[in-house]
């Protein structure tokens, strides 16, 4: 278990180097950095002047290991638009977006698995069929449209709930949370929801399927055999063993959810990491790019090591085989 | 050997699988539906009933009208007009062209990238065939809008931008679908033969094993160009995507975008529309080719 949790780990850390090389690559040969410095009638003096002083004419090796040992320490550069380190803009964010991904995440856990647990026990029914085809349109349909379709039936037609913002929040471990406050999960219901159709589709047909390999078995037979009432045999039995793939899928989704925040946040104008990439993109915010990155990387491959380690500890085939 | 391959009554595999296909009706809807949308798409500027991005045929007060407004010169604008007048109908015709455009161009170029590289590695296996699936395996963990804002934000904006980061995007799925059924050709008898007759590994590789692994790479095509099409548009949308003087249905979507608080909401709705209908035929026609081509199926 060691020696594999320590492969595991030298693993984690390759693909971080990988991808500070790819980023770094990235930014200073595919992408042209004086140019962002730089206004466009700058005279040439200038511009020796400005490469000179951030570096740029060092030779391309020294100019990474200089960036490397920077992302060490935590200094990823100074936003451009904020003033303010770029990592602790991108830190301030994060909350809201992992809020939004929690809920949209648990969303999907709740609605998707009675959902598919009830199409995976009466296969033939007329509901386990219309929620079969819904699940294709919920593939289907991309995410940002049914986002705006939602703003224009709940918030405007209807007028039901706010159509962005994270409203109201309260504070919560030194952090501001919406989920705290009726207001806030009033701003959250719509764009969590959004975020989640995707992944409640995905749930759903995960669990249905799991549900139509497990009712066969012997073991539910016997169940049913011993006089379990129906309710109790799926709770306990059915269920129970639909549990593994779903918490596997959880894992790995959530960092699907967490990119995908990027267009519902967009949409809803919710104050996240995602919104916050796209706006410096479009500012041409250079460093805060690199930052968020760097950080969505590592949180990437935090979320693949915990899910391999949740993985072998709820299935311990899964590390006799390794 | 031509005697058997070519006794009349049998029917060849192609014969086959297309018999198979064409006998699910929602599939051959979806087929139907598809060739109308590239027929839409290609003959755009002769059906348009304008082209919405002349500015002479724009007429800036008939802009933001609803659908079925009727237009100075007595045209019917049926789905309304955007911001500049522009009919939307024609606006949503000419992006379907640049949708499909990048959604075809980037899967061709991924399939065949991604396909040739899955065969060398299933081919020549060993250092080669770890090296590439290393880059597979990290493709693969990073969500693809992830990779692909991440290209636009070093490349910036373009048509050709947007189908190079699809590309890369997309590549790594066929390599794994072309690597995985050709290890299972391999082994084979017939690859065996070929060699074994003096065949080079190139002739090897795209005479005798690529034939053989079209059918799981079929499937990934149809799915991927839907998945290319979504993603494009959601790349526009965001801004990110296609420039506005080329505007897919994302984009226009994206300019719809604004209008919409103020209860404005064709100009967004009809163009996700036309982008839901395409998306829908596609995936029903790869769901079908995936019963259809998946040999545990086969009778």
């Amino acid at each position: 278990m060691i020696s594999w949790l320590a492969k595991r780990v030298i693993q984690a850390v390759a693909v971080v180097l990988a991808m500070t090389v790819i980023v770094f690559i990235g930014v200073n040969v595919i992408g042209d950095p004086v140019a962002v410095l730089l206004p466009p009638d700058a005279t040439q003096d200038e511009r020796l002047r400005v490469i000179a002083s951030f570096g740029l004419d060092r030779p391309l090796w020294e100019q990474y290991l200089s960036f490397l040992a920077g992302a060490l320490r935590g200094d990823l550069g100074r936003s451009f638009v904020f003033s303010e380190p770029a990592l602790s803009v991108i830190l301030q964010r994060m909350p809201a977006t992992l809020e939004l991904a929690i809920a949209a995440m648990l969303l999907a856990v709740i609605v998707g698995v009675p959902l598919g647990l009830y199409a995976g026990v009466r296969p033939n029914s007329a509901g386990a069929k219309a929620v079969m085809a819904g699940s294709i349109l919920g593939f289907s349909l991309p995410t940002f449209w049914v986002g705006l379709v939602m703003i224009m039936l709940f918030s405007v037609q209807l007028g039901w709930l706010p159509a962005g913002g994270r409203g109201e929040t309260a504070e919560f471990l030194g952090v501001r949370w919406s989920f705290l406050t009726l207001d806030g999960l009033r701003h959250l219901a719509l764009p969590a929801l959004n975020l989640a159709l995707f992944k409640i589709s995905l749930v759903m047909r995960l669990v249905r399927a799991e549900t139509r390999e497990v009712v066969p078995q012997d073991y539910i037979r016997t169940a049913r055999a011993k006089g379990l009432s129906e309710g109790s045999v799926i709770r306990t039995h059915v269920l129970k063993n639909t549990l593994i793939p779903v918490v596997t899928i959880v894992g790995l989704e959530f960092g699907s959810v967490i990119a995908f925040s990027v267009v519902t946040e967009t949409i809803f104008s919710w104050p996240g990491m995602g919104k916050l990439i796209i706006d410096s993109i479009h500012l041409l915010d250079r460093p805060m790019i690199v930052a968020y990155l760097m950080v969505i990387v590592v949180l990437f491959v935090l979320i693949n090591l915990i899910v391999d380690l949740l993985y072998t500890v709820l299935d311990p085939r899964v590390r006799l085989e390794n | 050997m031509s005697a058997i391959t070519s006794a009349p009554a049998t029917r060849t595999p192609l014969q086959r699988t297309l018999r198979a296909f064409a006998s699910s009706p929602l599939a051959m809807l979806g087929l139907a539906v598809l060739a109308c949308i590239v027929a839409l798409a290609v003959f755009a500027p002769w059906i348009a009933p304008q082209n919405p991005y002349d500015l002479m045929q724009l007429d800036i007060m008939d802009g933001q009208l609803p659908p079925g407004s009727q237009a100075a010169t007595g045209m019917t604008y049926w789905l309304g007009t955007d911001e500049q007048g522009r009919d939307m109908l024609s606006a949503i015709l000419y992006g379907l062209r640049i949708s499909l455009l990048v959604g075809f161009c980037s899967a061709i170029a991924a399939a065949a990238i991604g396909t040739t590289l899955g065969l060398i590695a299933a081919y020549a296996g060993g250092r080669t065939d770890n090296a590439i699936m290393r880059f597979v395996d990290l493709q693969l963990s990073f969500p693809a809008i992830l990779v692909a804002l991440m290209i636009l934000a070093f490349l910036g904006k373009g048509v050709g931008n947007v189908i190079l980061a699809l590309v890369i995007v997309e590549w790594a799925a066929y390599a794994r679908t072309a690597r995985a059924s050709a290890l299972v050709q391999r082994k084979k008898e017939y690859v065996e033969a070929a060699l074994s007759y003096g065949s080079s590994p190139l002739r090897v590789l795209f005479r005798y094993l690529l034939p053989n692994c079209l059918p799981p790479l079929m499937v990934i095509v149809t799915v991927q160009v839907a998945r290319a099409i979504a993603l494009e548009a959601t790349l526009s949308f965001l801004g990110l995507g296609v420039p506005v003087t080329e505007p897919s249905l994302g984009l226009l979507i994206s300019n719809g975008y604004q209008h919409m608080l103020s209860g404005k909401f064709w100009i967004s709705f009809y163009p996700g529309i036309a982008l839901l209908i395409t998306v829908v035929a596609i995936n029903l026609i790869g769901d079908r080719l995936r019963d259809v081509l998946n040999p545990r199926n086969a009778d």
